[in-house]
């Protein structure tokens, strides 16, 4: 059986952890390394830890963050937000990332998702990518933490970015992101179905059964959450248990 | 009592940081090292990795470790491959034309195939998590490097080629991809390959990194 993934998003302002609708208007949660302690014992399988200033103002401060997080947290890390070049992701990954997601740096030099996937392996890749509908069936690509066009067609980007050597996909829908209405499984079976590789889907999950057809219909290999945790809306056992009934795969999990 | 030491070698490769951290949280002490002598001198050695066969060995041979990792493996030194580690332990590779590997457990690197058994396409890498089962030529896992998980036990993987050990002796765990049976843990005497992450693989890991640090060490001393 298909095993899918179960992720929390972690983005990142500073040293806080904060949560918007449509990737703005931004409220701080807490401390980000509180909540990804916190959903690490509740059995998540990944975290992903975003800084989302990063590439409006070309900095990250996520170094700290992560490297601290591995002192008690055993599972995988994807980091992004303002990686531009192969020393910024071998920076991240001294750190204790094990994949990088790279956005808009990608539209600006597309090479540079070559560059990171041979130095460091095609399973360090993460192609991410912010998507806008803009007709029915079409979607365009955005950066910039969505605010920027760029005229990219989102299936295409994902087609090329996967020839460039990108091991896996990170697809947010804008217009869903936060605000709990389900993820758009239009987008992500559009995707799913051109692309070979893993794709991680976020924006909208509002309860847990949305997991359901996003897995079933979308053909996601991992569901990423972020609104519907950090509220404690529900905790990952609850969703892991939605999607056990529903007889989708997930992994096995025993709480300590 | 002393802690345990353990040297990850290091060839400029990977997330090094989680390793350690792991192994530490397992009770060891760490060193990070591509020197020799620390590796010969240590009491367990960790040969991590990600990326691409042909690139690791070739960062190998220029540090000058293949023999280096050869001579743990015949002191019986305990070393444990992780990921990318574990495959360099066998003879070859057909990433990218065909590559030599480490030769420790005869055997060959193979791409994950591109089919379920069904015949669907599937999706590589294999990332995620998929649970462990004992290999046939074992009973259970007792006394073994999984010696406190039990099968169906998840463990996070990500790769897109898989060992094919020659000898079924020397794998202790598989598990499936698509219908396919993947090796997951391999042993040759004190040399041991996991496929997986332990390092990030929650708690299942952390006792395969537990029983390295602290089971194993008696070993060497006997």
């Amino acid at each position: 059986m298909k095993i899918a993934r179960l992720i929390a998003r972690l983005d990142i302002k500073g040293s806080n952890l904060i949560k918007g609708i449509h990737l703005e208007g931004l409220r701080v949660i807490g401390s980000p390394n509180e909540y990804a302690l916190r959903y690490y014992n509740q059995g998540v399988d990944e975290l992903i830890f975003m800084d989302c200033v990063a590439s409006l103002y070309g900095r990250n401060h996520l170094g700290d963050i992560i490297s601290a997080a591995t002192k008690d947290i055993f599972v995988p890390f994807t980091v992004g937000g303002g990686i531009r070049s192969i020393e910024d992701a071998r920076q991240i990954l001294r750190a204790g990332a094990d994949k990088v997601a790279v956005n808009t740096a990608a539209v600006a030099n597309p090479q540079l998702i070559t560059e990171i996937s041979q130095q460091f392996g095609c399973q360090c890749m993460v192609l991410s990518i912010a998507a806008v509908q803009v007709e029915q069936g079409r979607w365009e690509v955005r950066t910039d933490s969505g605010r920027e066009h760029t005229g990219l067609d989102v299936v295409e980007w994902a087609k090329r970015g996967v020839a460039l050597g990108a091991g896996e996909i990170l697809l947010t829908s804008v217009d869903r992101e936060g605000t709990r209405k389900g993820y758009d499984v239009e987008l992500v079976k559009a995707v799913t179905k051109e692309v070979s590789v893993p794709l991680m889907a976020s924006g909208g999950m509002g309860n847990p059964e949305d997991l359901i057809s996003l897995f079933q219909d979308g053909d996601a290999s991992a569901a990423v959450m972020a609104d519907i945790l950090h509220y404690n809306r529900a905790k990952i056992s609850d969703i892991r248990a939605v999607a056990q009934k529903a007889g989708l795969g997930v992994r096995h999990f025993a709480e300590a | 009592m002393q802690k345990p030491e353990v040297t990850v070698i290091d060839y400029g490769v990977g997330n090094l940081l989680s390793v350690k951290r792991g192994l530490e949280h397992c009770g060891a002490v760490v060193t990070i090292s591509s020197d020799a002598k620390t590796i010969l001198s240590s009491s367990l050695v960790v040969l991590p990795g990600v990326g691409a066969f042909g690139n690791a060995m070739e960062a190998l041979v220029a540090l000058g470790l293949v023999d280096v990792i050869l001579e743990v493996f015949q002191r019986q030194t305990p070393l444990l491959g992780i990921c990318l580690g574990m495959q360099l332990l066998l003879d070859k590779s057909d990433e990218f034309g065909s590559t030599k590997g480490l030769g420790i457990i005869p055997g060959s690197v193979i791409p994950i195939p591109a089919k379920t058994v069904s015949g669907e396409a599937q999706k590589i890498p294999h990332i995620g998590w998929t649970s462990l089962s004992v290999s046939d030529s074992y009973a259970n896992w007792d006394n073994t490097i999984l010696g406190n998980n039990v099968s169906g036990d998840a463990a996070y993987f990500v790769h897109s080629f898989m060992a094919t050990p020659l000898d079924t002796r020397h794998c202790i765990a598989d598990c499936y991809y698509g219908g396919h049976k993947v090796v997951a843990v391999i042993q040759r005497d004190n040399t041991i390959g996991c496929q997986f992450h332990p390092e990030k693989s929650g708690n299942v890991g952390l006792n395969i990194l537990k029983n390295f640090v602290l089971q194993l060490e008696p070993l060497k001393r006997t």
